[in-house]
């Protein structure tokens, strides 16, 4: 835990003040960033753009992708399902990196906004890992002629979702914020260190059961007629994950405010119908 | 009154409490047991089919029999208020949460793999296969036992925690679960030696060990 003194006991060496007060000073402008009040009037300036950009690029990149970009001369016109499928798969592990580093401010800096952050991260985390599984899904009908396949990448996504289901399950059965924060924020971090375990230990298991049957898209180059729309549509999303991030993290914050007020307001309640019940007597 | 004290004391209640309250070892065993039995009963009674899927019924049943109990490990503790006596002893909380589990372990998952060739009798299971099979479950149920702790430390304050616990701890398990029945296979024949997923599995344990009793109690601390 960071922790800023206003006065240095040990010495009076200038030079060591003059550096402890300006670590203060940097401290307190972090700290300023992390202010609840602060955050709200910045982030309401950001979000129209950052939701008229991304909804700019979205246009933008679904327009190349339908009508610009070639079909594979393999997979025809599944392709395009790719343009959805790939940035989600990258969103679902950056959000979670996200929650991850999020858990840390909690835990180890007890950053005001950390689990908040890490809150409103969890539901568009899951989300995103349900539509990569689920154009997956409507990609592999066509070409791999079934649904589902235990694949080592399909299993370790479909393990990712149930894990944000968890984290998500948890923030719903504890009601005490800061409580509930400390817990998920534990949960995601041993979540964190057990993702590449369930990834090793799921390659290792896919390659003792099932031989590489299925047909892979390689590793190989991507033409630029359709690495482009790629690249646009996954910018366009991640911008479209960050307006919706910072938006659920606002509402979190007004929700944390309201419950505020109406525990207040039902102690000024109680307390005056203790008034009354006892004016009489 | 020393830590050593202190963690033994801890353990010896846990056993004692176990023992007598009921609800422990026993009745671990006995969901296991019922658990085996069901699987025929789903798959049929055919023993090809059930020698072939014995390492991984034996597995999913020590799996779920350990998950099942697991939301009681704490709760209790917090309810009569002797996980605050813990939290102000002398002994580090860590060391408290590593006596429960390994008392946790002591009556569910060693009991489990001990009396896991019997139960890979119903199941058909070649003798070769028994003892590896009985160490794998000695060597991976500690991992269960401490993966556990973590989840239910982190639903100690819930009064109903119920399904949550396992919600959370299942998908943590995968690479326990994968390790130990490819190496209860390996026993059975195949391309991979037996030593190898059983190493793996062993560390998979000790790093459950640690990882598990340092969340558990980063979760049970009581937040300033």
């Amino acid at each position: 835990m960071l922790e800023t003194r206003r006065h240095c006991y040990c010495c009076g060496n200038p030079a060591w003040r003059q550096a402890r007060d300006e670590f203060a000073d940097d401290m307190a402008n972090l700290i300023d960033l992390a202010n609840p009040t602060r955050f709200m009037r910045f982030s309401a300036a950001l979000l129209p753009w950052l939701a008229g950009v991304s909804a700019l690029l979205l246009a933008v990149g679904f327009y190349l992708a339908w009508f610009v970009a070639p079909p594979d001369y393999q997979q025809g016109e599944t392709i395009r399902i790719m343009f959805v499928h790939v940035p989600a798969a990258w969103l679902a592990m950056m959000f979670y990196a996200m929650m991850a580093v999020s858990a840390l401010g909690t835990l180890v800096w007890r950053h005001p906004l950390a689990d908040v952050a890490q809150k409103a991260a969890a539901p568009i985390g899951a989300c995103f890992a349900l539509v990569c599984l689920v154009t997956g899904a409507l990609w592999g009908k066509p070409m791999w002629g079934t649904y589902w396949v235990w694949d080592a990448r399909l299993t370790s996504v479909l393990v990712l979702f149930l894990i944000y289901l968890g984290i998500i399950a948890l923030w719903r059965v504890l009601d005490e914020p800061s409580r509930a924060g400390r817990a998920v924020a534990i949960l995601t971090l041993v979540g964190f260190v057990n993702v590449p375990i369930i990834k090793f230990s799921v390659d290792w298991w896919n390659t003792l059961h099932q031989p590489a049957s299925v047909f892979r898209m390689g590793g190989s180059t991507i033409d630029g007629s359709m690495l482009w729309p790629l690249l646009v549509l996954a910018l366009g999303f991640t911008l479209f994950a960050l307006t919706l991030h910072m938006a659920a993290m606002r509402a979190e914050i007004m929700r944390r405010r309201v419950r505020t007020l109406t525990i207040l307001e039902a102690e000024r309640l109680d307390r005056l119908a203790a008034r009354a019940g006892s004016a009489p007597a | 009154m020393c830590v050593t004290g202190a963690f033994l004391a801890i353990l010896k209640r846990d056993l004692v409490l176990a023992a007598r309250a009921g609800g422990g070892g026993e009745l671990a065993l006995v969901f296991f047991l019922t658990l085996v039995v069901l699987v025929p009963f789903a798959l049929g009674p055919d023993l090809n089919l059930l020698s072939r899927l014995g390492p991984a019924i034996l597995w999913l049943g020590a799996l779920l029999a350990v998950l099942i109990g697991l939301d009681r490990l704490f709760q209790h503790d917090e309810e009569d208020g002797s996980l605050e006596l813990m939290r102000m002893s002398p002994l580090p909380l860590e060391g408290a949460v590593l006596a429960k589990g390994l008392a946790h372990w002591l009556t569910t998952g060693l009991p489990l793999a001990l009396v896991s060739p019997l139960l890979g009798l119903l199941v058909a299971l070649p003798g070769e296969a028994m003892l590896p099979l009985a160490a794998t479950l000695l060597v991976g149920t500690p991992a269960l036992s401490f993966i556990g702790a973590a989840g239910a430390a982190l639903a100690a304050s819930l009064r109903r925690g119920g399904l949550i616990v396992p919600v959370l701890v299942a998908p943590l398990t995968i690479p326990v679960l994968i390790f130990g029945v490819s190496a209860s296979n390996a026993a059975l024949g195949g391309t991979v030696p037996f030593r190898t997923p059983f190493l793996i599995l062993t560390a998979l344990s000790l790093a459950a060990v640690a990882v598990g009793t340092l969340a558990a109690a980063a979760a049970l601390r009581q937040p300033e």
